[in-house]
This record gives structure tokens, C-alpha cells and sequence, in this order.
């Protein structure tokens, strides 16, 4: 990876830096009012795996903001600069196929980690939490971030308005990542939603991201690791493939 | 030495439109060269296949001996282009969005010379300006000031005037001819054609993506080209002298080659009793060229 490849991550980090209240503080004032309804609502009332609900919900909240964001950075900035034209500044220079790819999904993993960073200190003070094996919470926060920076690019190549990005967004990433565990164990659904649940690569995600706070899981962590790892390869080259055939970037 | 630029056989089809046909053309290194032709006519897909934003179905593109595709790093650390739409990213001021250029082309510390271009454009009043409170005519400064951070040998402007102001194209061009006289190559495509005849060494025209004409800019105006000796006269002009001229609101043009041949056609007119109340010498210019080129009159 050469000086191009940390020029355009560089880039990429001060554009969502620029406009950080809305990239970084809006996503972390969404989180923390889901968090104040949620824990209003049922605090008292459940208890997941012997956790207090609240202190439940947070990694949930946590890991949830860092895929959407994440998803965010790279999709919205792809769709601007090809709207705009200015994607030519990208194109012409001798930047490979690999390092674009690396640029904006390692762009958008920073983007996730400041918004979860956020999220976690604005919401830990409302219940006890604890850090039992933090290795998985950076592993499956990285990997998770990394998955929805390459469908961010994916998309942010494949859309070329705006509505055909917030379809993207709607249908796809919302459902997915709000179906996947973040207000509930998969464990409380009825077995046939629970059988949906397990084909959702974002219920890995957050599952094994919760774990390593809580030492405790719906699904082992290593079958999460397993599940995310192969998500993340496959994509990966999805990713690499479109860009290196220049898909609707080099006609 | 190599070309500047080569194209061989350069061929591309947008779905039934054939925008590039089997092109071939070579530009050598020093000069300033024209790309000229009607809209559409594949000036802009040209320039995109050679920087790499289009890829040629058929055919190779080289830019001082890099092919764009096998050695695409190379051909475009070599190539400046300024583009013909006017784009810039909002999110940041002049001198970053050169700075970050600059990294684009692996250019660490190059403040000197982002300086010295901001000089040159008139620029550096505006350097810490965010780029969405600049005016039409300062992006395009900034886009050609983006074009030349890395210091590329061949630098292609496609349409850098369309719509700019007087002073900016005389500041533009005056760089612009400082840096081809340093040894850069440029290329140049325009609808203003008095600028491409006033610059322009040599000119490839374009029609429907096949070159229609290339020669020297002189040697052009030469062949499609003549003077011409403009009249306004009280009485008609006896119809022996008007061979090959042409009437327009009360002004003859009457075509001719050498300068001598003036005196006797004046004497002629004079000796036919004609009184003559206006006249001018028209010089051959390069839009007769294109219009006849254009028309099919190319031989």
C-alpha cells in the first residue's frame, strides 16, 4: 500500500471529520434515545443471560451504530463524488483497484469504531457493565465494520441516484441489523424466527460482540467468528472483483 | 525518442453508438496539439480511454510509452488531465484538495510547487477558501491547478475555456504556454477556434469518431484555407471578376492566393467603373477549416 492508498483513507477520515455532528454526534444522540425508551420500557422486567436488560442493550446499541455507520461512510461518500463528477479527482491517479478498496472500508471501519467509541461513552454510565473478553469486542468490531464498509462500497458504485442508495439502506442493512439481536436474545423469538435469525450474518455479529462483554452468547463465539470470517472473505472479493473490472466507475 | 502519446487502432462501442473508430494518431513530445471536432464527435471519450476512465474495446492507448492498461500506474503518474466538467469536493479548501491530490500521486511535501501554481492561476488569494464559495471561474482554476500537482509530462485540457471569463483564459494560456515551452506536451481540445490556430502546432479533427484531418495548424490553413479580399462597392462588380466570390449584404468576397494578385484584381475593378466604399483583407482562418473539413471537403 502506498502514500495514495493514506492520502485517500486520509481524506475519507476528515470528510465525515468535517461534518462530524452529523456523522459522529447524531448517530450517538439516536443511540442514546433508543437506549433511555428501551431501558424505560422493560428495565426491571427482563433479564438476558442473567444481564439486566440495560446493561444488555448497550452493546447491542454499541455495535448496531459502528455496521450502520460504517455502511454509511463509504456508501454516501461513493454516491456524492459519482453524483457530483468529482470522483475523477480518485480515478486519475495511479491509485490500484486494491488500495481504493482498503481506502474506503478501512475509512469507513474508523467511522464505526469513533461513532461506537461515542455511543459506549454516552450510554455506560446507565448500567454496570463489564468487559469480560474484549478481544472479541475489537475482532467482531472490526469485521463487522469491515463487512458494511465493502457493502457500503458496493453500493455507494451500484446506485446511481440517491433514492436507489436509501433503498439499499432500507430494505436491506436497516431490517437486517434491527432484526438481529440488538433489542433481544434471539432465544426469547418463537423457534421458526429464531431459525430465520440464524440466517442473518448480522446476528453474528452482534452476538459475538455482546460476548465479549458478558462472557456469555446466543451462539458460540467461534461459530460467530466462523460465520463473520466467511461473510467478510466473500465479500471481500465481491468488492475487489467489481472495482477491478471498474464496474460502472470505468466504462 | 517515443511519443508523447499513441493510439493505435483505438476503437469503442456505447451500446450501438460507435464513439471511437479505429483511431490512430500520434502526438510527439514538446508539441501543443489540437483535438478538434463537433459535439459527439469522441474528443472526450478519446481523452477518457487514454486516462483510463473508459476502456478501449480494440486497440492500444500509450501515454511517453506506458500503456494506459498494462502499465496504467506509469501512464497516469505521466498524464495530467483537466476535465471538461466542472467538478470539485465541497468538503474541502483549495490548498487541501491540492495537498490530497498530491498524495494521490505518492507527492509527500509539495507545498512549493502547490504555491507556485496557485501563483500562476491567480490562486493564492483563495487558498484557504473552501472550494463551494469560489466562483465558476476559480473551480476551474482549481482543476487545472489539480491536473498539475504531480508535474506531468503531457497535460490534456479538454474545453479548459468553455465559459470562462477574459481574464482567465489569458492568465490560463499564458501558463499554459510557459509550461509547453518548459517542454511539457499539451493537448487541447476547444470550440473556440481562434484559440487552437493561435496555439495549436498541429490539429487532428474529429467527426463521428474517426480523425477527418491531421496536419500542421499552417499546413491546414493552407489547404482549406485563402485570403480574401472583401468589397463594398457603390456599383455591381462586372461578373467576370466575381469568380468564385461570394455576396453577402452588399460585401463581395473574392478569394486569392499570392498577396501580388490583389493590385491587378483592385485595378480591374477600378478600370469597370466601380467605385469602392469599403474594403478589407480577410486572412484564412481555422473555422473555414472546420467548416469544410466538417462539410466533407477534406482531401
Amino acid at each position: 500500500m502506498g502514500h495514495g492508498f493514506s492520502t485517500l483513507l486520509y481524506k475519507e477520515v476528515l470528510r465525515f471529520w468535517k461534518v462530524g455532528s452529523q456523522t459522529v454526534a447524531a448517530p450517538v444522540l439516536t443511540a442514546l434515545l433508543y437506549l433511555l425508551i428501551f431501558s424505560h420500557v422493560l428495565e426491571g422486567h427482563v433479564k438476558v443471560h442473567g444481564v439486566i436488560y440495560t446493561a444488555f442493550l448497550i452493546p447491542g446499541l454499541v455495535m448496531m451504530s459502528v455496521l450502520q455507520n460504517a455502511f454509511a461512510n463509504s456508501s454516501s461518500s461513493l454516491i456524492q463524488s459519482k453524483v457530483t463528477g468529482n470522483i475523477v479527482f480518485v480515478l486519475l491517479p495511479p491509485i490500484s483497484y486494491l488500495e481504493f478498496f482498503a481506502a474506503y472500508v478501512l475509512a469507513s471501519v474508523v467511522r464505526g469504531f469513533v461513532v461506537g467509541a461515542g455511543v459506549l461513552l454516552a450510554t455506560f454510565w446507565f448500567a454496570p457493565l463489564t468487559f469480560a473478553e474484549p478481544w472479541w469486542i475489537l475482532i467482531f468490531a472490526l469485521m463487522g465494520g469491515a463487512i458494511l464498509g465493502s457493502l457500503g462500497v458496493i453500493a455507494g458504485i451500484w446506485a446511481d441516484k440517491f433514492d436507489q442508495l436509501a433503498a439499499f439502506q432500507n430494505f436491506l442493512i436497516m431490517p437486517l441489523t434491527f432484526l438481529s439481536g440488538v433489542f433481544y436474545s434471539i432465544n426469547s423469538l418463537p423457534p421458526f424466527w429464531q431459525e430465520v435469525s440464524h440466517w442473518n450474518p448480522v446476528f453474528y455479529m452482534i452476538d459475538g460482540f455482546r460476548h465479549g462483554f458478558f462472557g456469555v452468547s446466543d451462539a458460540s463465539p467461534w461459530l460467530s467468528l466462523s460465520v463473520v470470517g466467511s461473510c467478510l472473505a466473500v465479500l471481500t472479493l465481491f468488492t475487489l472483483n467489481l472495482l477491478k473490472r471498474g464496474y460502472k466507475l470505468r466504462a | 525518442m517515443s511519443a508523447a502519446i499513441r493510439i493505435q487502432q483505438v476503437s469503442k462501442c456505447f451500446g450501438s453508438t460507435q464513439a471511437l473508430d479505429a483511431i490512430d494518431l500520434e502526438v510527439r513530445p514538446g508539441e501543443f496539439f489540437g483535438l478538434l471536432g463537433p459535439n459527439g464527435a469522441g474528443k472526450t471519450t478519446l481523452i477518457s480511454a487514454l486516462a483510463g476512465l473508459v476502456r478501449a474495446d480494440f486497440g492500444k492507448l500509450s501515454v511517453m510509452g506506458h500503456d494506459v492498461q498494462a502499465d496504467y500506474r506509469e501512464a497516469r503518474r505521466h498524464l495530467g488531465v483537466v476535465p471538461q466538467e466542472l467538478v470539485f469536493d465541497p468538503f474541502f479548501t483549495v490548498r487541501e484538495s491540492l495537498k490530497i491530490q498530491s498524495g494521490y500521486f505518492g507527492i509527500r511535501d509539495n507545498d512549493s510547487w502547490i504555491d507556485e501554481i496557485l501563483e500562476n492561476l491567480g490562486l493564492t488569494s483563495k487558498a484557504n477558501a473552501n472550494m463551494r464559495m469560489l466562483s465558476g471561474g476559480m473551480k476551474r482554476r482549481v482543476l487545472v491547478a489539480q491536473a498539475l500537482v504531480h508535474r506531468p509530462p503531457v497535460i490534456v485540457l479538454d474545453e479548459p475555456t468553455a465559459g470562462v471569463d477574459v481574464e482567465l483564459r489569458q492568465t490560463l494560456w499564458h501558463f499554459i504556454r510557459r509550461l509547453n515551452e518548459a517542454g511539457h506536451t499539451i493537448v487541447l481540445t476547444t470550440h473556440y477556434l481562434e484559440e487552437a490556430e493561435n496555439l495549436c502546432t498541429r490539429i487532428a479533427m474529429l467527426k463521428a469518431g474517426r480523425v477527418v484531418a491531421l496536419d500542421t495548424t499552417a499546413n491546414l490553413l493552407r489547404r482549406f484555407s485563402v485570403h480574401t479580399l472583401r468589397l463594398r462597392t457603390r456599383q455591381a462588380i462586372p461578373p467576370e471578376l466575381t469568380h468564385g466570390a461570394a455576396e453577402n449584404g452588399g460585401w463581395w468576397s473574392l478569394p486569392f492566393d499570392r498577396f501580388d494578385e490583389v493590385e491587378p484584381l483592385l485595378a480591374k475593378i477600378r478600370a469597370a467603373g466601380c467605385v469602392i466604399d469599403d474594403l478589407e483583407i480577410g486572412k484564412p482562418d481555422l473555422e473555414e477549416v472546420f467548416v469544410r473539413v466538417m462539410q466533407g471537403q477534406a482531401n
